[in-house]
């Protein structure tokens, strides 16, 4: 009976949401204000519904309720109970679910800051959230309730969560990505509100970029969770594989970027509006596009959900409406949005349009390659494949060039910088970074290639700290004072700017100063390794909740003196009779130790892979200082005070 | 001229969406062979049966199939007895007996009974990455001039005998 | 009499602890092992879902390392190697697909995109510094 509620409740969910996508518009169009004010409260009630319905199925898993189909695929009654909760969205009917309740969540924080908005924006923009939304719960409906029944053979147990899926990495990771994913379409919302009442000033892009930059948080958060994640539970110690579902994360992250600054440029001087808005179209798009490429099973990837064409064509319908509608939209309606204001060469203004430039340059750079092999493949041409080494080889050299310019534009200033004084701090900063980057290459023997990186590093943090400098100590008050006085907004920025360099020197210093080996290791052996020694202690036989393994003991010392003990897995789920590895880790701020177990070789020995991983936490530490800085600009003051009239 | 500017994301998307579509349905895990309209890769592999050694002069002069199983394969067991019905047709198929034990393999195929010809032994699986396999059951169609024609991967059945079997002349 | 059997099993654990453990691959030099790792994560595993050769644990991506580790030890040159790869596997083994016109636009594409933004951008720059003129003027 309980499941019928949550099913029940879908549908008045959608009920909703269809009234929520018509009565405000309607009401927009005859100036109707009774019809105007029914958004906010029908984002309420479709809200309400989509959580009823959530929390109903959460409660099917957490009562191992396996006449529900969803359920009995996903969990099984040994299943530890915090996996049993985020095995909720661990298949593709959940997790749709999961981004509808996340979209509503959205909506409805919209909602609650309606005040600040217009009167007849604000529910123009709900309303096409609930389109949105409407789209996303039909699609749910009609395609994949997860409230399919099996009656009346009600299996006695569950099939299991895929034991790839059984991990804290986990049940963080996807919420967080959705957070970004579904966030940009309070982005795109604002954007199709602006065409629609051609209401495009520059109170519109400060009511957009805390809602933006608040995404952008959430899906840096997101993909950095992933990509640690992939790194100790693949077994195979990468961090991003240029996998297909990787990039449909990615590209929506470029193009949040790329929209993050134009707002900037957009509020600060009234220039750049139909690029903007165009940007905010855009990054949506590659989030539905991403769902798309995930759900359809047109791709094939370690992370697609399984396939099934039906879904494939309501996706790519809802695909084309959406993004087909909104982009027929902007043709007709962007040509009236005008920037009036000009600019300078070196004004900051360039320099962000620069930066918008290249990282559209790096998103269909990706879009490119991730979408090749399928174009390849309907032109009759056979199937290739476009993988790291491509991506590598054409998207490093882009990325490096729009850092270097990340570290410029914040020393400019609007409208237009003296170039001699630009240009004197940039080749103060050049010089000193490439000596820096020089001495330290040549000291740890690293190759030119590094040395090119580090000097790009060590300019941009130059750069930044000298911009935060000549910002303090201007003036006459103390060099405190100054630095508290500066906008949480700059600090935001700065941080994520830092952030970016701690991972590029991560990314770079583990791919040139890592070790690995795999080895033949029977118990009491040892080897010696990147200046640690590795002795294999022995396997033992550990018995999990749903699975049994070999758990290996290698403890690791240096000269000597004992470092940890490692305990890497090879783990057997015996419901879905899937063999898995865990890798046993020890990290460590500038190296870490990771070992996995490869398969059982004659006699005791084991084929145990060795790796020593150069500052690979920098890469997402570099991620959790960009999402901080991320979080704290969309908290600046700024945006906090109510918006009065529109003063274009 | 700045109108239609305007509408070329749309232009673009909507080729986007044409490839999406097209694309749709199809599966990603199939995977054409290299190897068609090339004839099959010199070998010489020892008989499962007799231990003697063979090459290329030993195959079939007509059409045939060339099977790759294992006893270590779950789906090879699943398409066993298709095969067999087929063999009784009259299909002449050549095993081979991919990265397996000997004794075990004569003790399968006495059990479950011989749908081949000829059972080479491909022990190191040498001969499956010639043939570009990738694992078991594989199975080839070789024409008359001893080309190969098709590639299919994985069980063997009725539903996909009859789409497939125009090649074997 | 046990002194000495706990002494013995002392020397044991001492010379356990000594005993080297041997690589499962081993390469004539270092280039080579470098040559290794280099074209297993160049080469996609042909049956899995999307892994390069380095990091599957399939069996064909197995016989496949072991297959190159045996050509780079008899001296084959890389491009040997990708070739017979490819002429059992197709192009789909190769995760940086080979230049040629059909894939002129894969490799082109990103140069293209910076040339025409670098455009833009001089486009717009340009046309906003006619303004100002106009402005100032």
């Amino acid at each position: 009976m309980i499941p019928e509620i949550g099913h029940f409740a879908l549908i008045l969910a959608l009920f909703f949401s269809l009234c929520l996508a018509v009565v405000p518009l309607i009401g927009y169009w005859q100036k109707n204000p009774t019809l105007l004010y029914t958004a906010r409260p029908l984002t309420f009630l479709m809200s309400f519904f989509v959580l009823v319905s959530f929390l109903v199925l959460a409660f099917a898993f957490m009562t191992d309720d396996f006449s529900v189909m969803y359920v009995s695929q996903n969990s099984n009654s040994h299943l530890p109970i915090w996996y049993k909760f985020s095995a909720i969205w661990g298949g593709h009917e959940g997790s749709l679910l999961l981004w509808v309740l996340i979209l509503s969540g959205w909506s409805s924080a919209v909602a609650l800051k309606i005040h600040t908005l217009p009167k007849d924006v604000g529910p123009v923009v709900l309303s096409v959230l609930g389109i949105v939304s409407l789209g996303f719960l039909s699609f749910m409906l009609f395609t994949s309730s997860p409230f399919v029944r099996l009656m009346p053979e009600i299996p006695t147990d569950g099939r299991d969560l895929n034991p790839l899926l059984q991990d804290i990495g986990l049940i963080i990771h996807p919420p967080m990505l959705y957070m970004g994913y579904v966030g940009f379409s309070v982005a795109f919302a604002f954007a199709i509100a602006a065409l629609i009442t051609g209401n495009l000033n520059s109170s519109w892009a400060r009511w957009t970029r805390p809602w933006t930059s608040l995404s952008w948080a959430f899906l840096t958060l997101g993909i950095t969770l992933g990509s640690w994640w992939a790194y100790y539970e693949l077994g195979w110690g990468g961090w991003w594989f240029w996998d297909p579902v990787e990039n449909a994360s990615f590209m929506p992250w470029l193009a949040g970027t790329a929209l993050v600054h134009s707002l900037a440029v957009t509020e600060k001087r009234g220039v750049f509006k139909s690029w903007t808005v165009l940007l905010a179209i855009f990054t949506f798009s590659l989030s539905l596009l991403g769902t798309f490429l995930v759900r359809s099973g047109v791709l094939t990837s370690v992370h697609a959900f399984a396939a099934d064409p039906t879904r494939g064509i309501y996706i790519l319908a809802l695909l084309i409406v959406l993004i087909g509608g909104s982009l027929l939209l902007y043709g007709f309606r962007a040509g009236q949005v005008r920037g009036s204001a000009t600019f300078g060469m070196t004004g900051r203004e360039a320099w962000l349009l620069l930066n918008n430039i290249l990282l559209t340059v790096l998103t269909l750079t990706v879009l490119l390659g991730t979408l090749y092999p399928l174009i390849f493949e309907v032109l009759g041409l056979g199937r290739i494949s476009v993988g790291a080494p491509y991506f590598n080889t054409v998207f490093s050299p882009i990325a490096l060039l729009l850092i270097v310019f990340m570290a410029v534009g914040p020393l400019s200033k609007w409208h237009k910088t003296k170039a001699s004084v630009l240009l004197k701090a940039c080749l103060f900063a050049a010089l000193l970074s490439i000596v820096l980057a020089g001495a330290v290459s040549y000291v740890n023997s690293l190759g030119s290639l590094a040395w090119l990186t580090l000097s790009v590093a060590f300019w941009a943090v130059l750069l930044t700290f000298k911009d935060w400098f000549d910002k303090v100590s201007a003036g006459t008050k103390g060099i405190i004072p100054r630095a508290r006085q500066l906008p949480r907004n700059y600090y935001g920025m700065m941080l994520a700017h830092l952030g970016m360099v701690v991972t590029l020197i991560g990314i770079l210093l583990v791919s040139t100063s890592s070790y690995e080996s795999t080895l033949k290791l029977s118990p009491g052996e040892s080897v010696s390794f990147a200046g640690y020694e590795f002795h294999f202690d022995g396997i033992s036989h550990v018995e999990g909740p749903n699975y049994i393994a070999d758990s290996g003991e290698i403890s690791v010392s240096k000269q000597g003196r004992f470092v940890t003990l490692l305990t890497p897995e090879k783990r057997f789920y015996s419901a879905s009779r899937q063999v898995m590895t865990e890798a046993g880790l020890d990290a460590g701020f500038t190296r870490d130790l990771y070992v996995s177990l490869g398969e059982k070789l004659e006699g005791d020995a084991w084929s145990v892979r060795i790796y020593v991983k150069a500052f690979v936490r920098w890469i997402w530490l570099g991620g959790l200082m960009m999402m901080c800085g991320g979080l704290l600009s969309a908290l600046d003051k700024r945006y906090s005070t109510k918006v009065r009239g529109n003063n274009a | 001229m700045r109108k239609w500017v305007l509408f070329l994301p749309l232009i673009v998307f909507i080729g986007l969406g044409i490839v999406l579509y097209k694309q749709l349905g199809a599966n990603p895990e199939y995977m054409p062979s290299a190897l068609i309209g090339k004839p099959v890769p010199d070998f010489t592999l020892v008989t499962l049966q007799a231990d003697k050694v063979l090459d290329q002069s030993s195959l079939p002069k007509s059409a045939y199939l060339l099977n790759f199983w294992a006893t270590w394969c779950p789906t090879c067991e699943e398409e066993h007895a298709y095969l067999n019905q087929l063999a009784n047709q009259g299909v002449p198929i050549v095993g081979i007996d991919y990265k397996d034990d000997q004794k075990k393999a004569q003790q399968w195929l006495s059990i479950k009974s011989n749908p081949y010809q000829l059972v080479l032994m491909d022990e190191l699986g040498k001969f499956g990455v010639d043939m570009g396999v990738t694992g078991a059951p594989e199975t080839f169609i070789v024409n008359t001039k001893g080309i190969i024609v098709y590639r299919y991967q994985g069980a063997m059945d009725d539903v996909v005998w009859q789409k497939i079997k125009g090649y074997l002349q | 009499m046990r002194m000495i059997n706990s002494f013995l099993v002392m020397i044991a654990l001492l010379a356990s602890s000594c005993i080297l453990s041997e690589p499962l691959m081993t390469f004539s030099s270092s280039l080579n092992q470098t040559r290794f790792q280099s074209l297993t994560q160049e080469l996609r595993c042909p049956k899995c879902q999307n892994q390069d050769l380095a990091d599957s644990q399939s069996g064909i991506a197995k016989d496949l390392r072991t297959q190159i580790h045996f050509m780079i030890e008899q001296g084959k040159t890389d491009q040997e190697i990708v070739d017979y790869m490819v002429a059992r596997y197709g192009n789909f083994v190769l995760y940086r697909p080979k230049y040629s016109a059909v894939t002129s636009v894969l490799w082109m594409g990103p140069v293209a995109f910076l040339v025409i933004g670098l455009m833009v951008f001089v486009f717009v720059v340009c046309r906003n510094k006619k303004r100002r003129m106009g402005e100032t003027s």
